[in-house]
């Protein structure tokens, strides 16, 4: 809390040691950095993340193993629209770090960081669900609190909260008596995991 | 005729065909309404998937609609088995976001309504995993411990479940004359009733059967998973918020965090048993070492004044009616705060854009990235082995689907 009221500002005197060292290893990814209030966040370009953030899980200096949480944040009105958030923290070392990149509502896709932490994957598909952006390279994407018929994405700032939702017609039934249930099963509760 | 062993009927394996059956979403041991998909080969778990989202209000749009103010009664409906805990996580990044802190009584009673919750989030665990292991009276001697503590929330706040309890910048209200004496009697009782589970259970081998060697992952795939709290802690990690991150008072306390060694159910059962006896530990601490004065803050931007006041003079009203109809003004900015939870890191990120509501009110439930680990946990295991590992688990349904 010393960093008192004073707006998110790129402060290279008083940068805390991550960015500093993010900066160095990534000088053309970095879109800008902050801390205010004592978080360190580093902005990043959505082509750099699955580098940046392997890097952050590896470098020996650094070591995030924890994947703390994932989410999206709409700017409805500015551009580009979402920006996606990753907080990370390492658990041998204590620090913590908040990395961010822009994605546009045109083309709301990025790299998807199941393949450097295993939790990003309900994570991820959390925010696809509530924002609609497609995490490329995803093992499974699809909807995890909400049902597939859900139409459009609730927690984008022009969904009105008061929306109702179409009711939900009764499924296809495969027709072959063999392969009735099974398909039935499928359909109603999703397929089975690869 | 021959039926010896060269029949080749019965010398041969019995064929089997992999069977699928689901478990919940209202099975009596997926308290907190999950379902879970097996794939068994006879009591063999081949694969399984686990799914969430029974339970999802809407947490985060209803938060964004509201002013500051106005999310701390649906943090209550989060982990509504440690309400305190959600009420002073989302209290403490609000006010980090706002810039200001509360005074040191409120810091003190914070502290108090967190590790009671603690307390009463354990109890219920303990209790609800011996229920489903088929031992119904160590649970009735949970619920009555648990019952002790819903006492506590009463006194403090007036409510025994949906507390309601922090507010930014203070409390709902101070403390009922005599509630210390309170606090440490039924403290003390509820740890009696715990002794005699303690007895129950413990050394049983039944449940130690079912408990030890089951559920087990290593702590580098816990991590890797997001798993926080008595899980991984219990894999050998002593990561707890408290120590790693001190917030409140925790850094003037003397508490101990209690790790395992082989991460499987009993150790965490343990680690949970241990952090009741810390957790009652910090309370008798923080009940002598509370300091008097003030539980609210003197700001009139952030806290309304005390209803005496707003009442009877003229300048207080004005800020209560301020407050009430246009809200607090935080600068614009992002936080995110982490504080211990009963099952993990429970985290608040917060985004302003200097309105009197929140543009983003996102909360890090540590029962969602922990039920994500369950899949690994049970895979190749018995199919009883899925009720101690989902107990242990703890996934409290509000948190995990919000």
């Amino acid at each position: 809390m010393s960093d008192g009221e004073q707006a998110p500002s790129a402060a290279p005197a008083a940068e805390p040691a991550v960015l500093a060292r993010l900066r160095v290893r990534f000088p053309d990814a970095i879109v800008g950095t902050h801390a205010y209030r004592g978080d360190a966040t580093a902005e990043i370009t959505p082509a750099a993340l699955l580098d940046v953030c392997t890097f952050l899980r590896d470098d020996p200096g650094l070591r995030f193993d924890f994947l703390a949480d994932v989410t999206a944040v709409d700017y409805l009105g500015s551009m580009p629209r979402f920006e996606l958030v990753y907080h990370l923290r390492s658990i041998v070392q204590g620090h913590r770090v908040r990395v961010k990149t822009r994605v546009s509502e045109e083309s709301p896709r990025v790299a998807s960081v199941t393949s450097v932490w295993r939790g990003a994957n309900w994570l991820e598909r959390e925010t696809y669900d509530m924002y609609g952006i497609v995490f490329e390279g995803h093992p499974d994407l699809r909807r995890i609190y909400l049902y597939e018929e859900f139409q459009g994405y609730p927690l984008r700032k022009d969904y009105p909260k008061e929306k109702r939702q179409p009711l939900v017609t009764v499924r296809d039934v495969a027709p072959e008596q063999g392969e009735r249930t099974v398909a039935r099963e499928q359909q109603r509760y999703g397929r089975w995991p690869d | 005729m021959d039926a010896g062993p060269t029949n080749p009927s019965l010398t041969n394996d019995l064929h089997t065909q992999p069977m699928e059956i689901q478990m919940g979403p209202s099975h009596p041991s997926t308290h907190g309404t999950v379902k879970i998909t097996l794939k068994l080969d006879g009591e063999r778990i081949l694969d399984s998937e686990v799914e969430v989202g029974y339970l999802h209000r809407g947490f985060e749009k209803e938060c964004e609609s509201g002013e500051w103010y106005q999310a701390i009664p649906y943090t209550d409906r989060l982990n509504y088995a440690s309400p305190m805990i959600n009420n002073v996580g989302y209290c403490l990044a609000a006010e980090k976001l706002f810039g200001v802190e509360a005074p040191p009584r409120a810091q003190y009673l914070r502290t108090i309504a967190s590790e009671l919750s603690r307390m009463a989030d354990h109890f219920t665990c303990i209790g609800a995993s011996a229920l489903e292991l088929a031992a119904l009276t160590p649970f009735l001697y949970c619920v009555q411990a648990r019952e002790q503590i819903y006492d506590l929330h009463e006194s403090l706040c007036g409510a025994r479940v949906t507390t309601n309890y922090v507010r930014i910048g203070g409390l709902q209200s101070d403390l009922q004359p005599g509630f210390a004496e309170l606090c440490r009697e039924k403290v003390a009782a509820a740890l009696t009733l715990f002794g005699d589970v303690d007895e129950l259970l413990t050394k049983n081998p039944i449940f130690r059967e079912r408990m030890e060697g089951t559920g087990t992952l290593p702590a580098d795939a816990l991590i890797a998973y997001g798993v926080t709290g008595p899980l991984l802690r219990a894999a050998g990690v002593g990561f707890d918020v408290r120590r790693a991150e001190p917030y409140l008072v925790y850094d003037r306390l003397d508490f101990e965090v209690p790790v395992g060694s082989r991460g499987d159910n009993y150790d965490r059962y343990l680690v949970r048993f241990e952090e009741l006896r810390q957790s009652a530990r910090i309370i008798e601490q923080a009940l002598r070492d509370l300091p008097d004065g003030p539980v609210d803050l003197d700001d009139p931007r952030f806290r309304w004044p005390a209803k005496g006041k707003v009442f009877n003079r003229m300048e207080e009203l004005i800020d209560q009616f301020k407050l009430v109809t246009e809200g607090m003004r935080p600068p614009a900015g992002e936080v995110y705060q982490a504080v211990e939870g009963a099952n993990g890191e429970l985290g608040f990120y917060l985004v302003s854009n200097g309105t009197g509501k929140p543009w983003k009110c996102r909360c890090r439930a540590p029962s969602f990235s922990n039920t994500q680990a369950l899949r690994d946990m049970i895979q190749g295991a018995l199919l009883a082995d899925v009720v101690p590992t989902f107990d242990m688990v703890n996934m409290i349904g509000g948190e995990c689907d919000r």
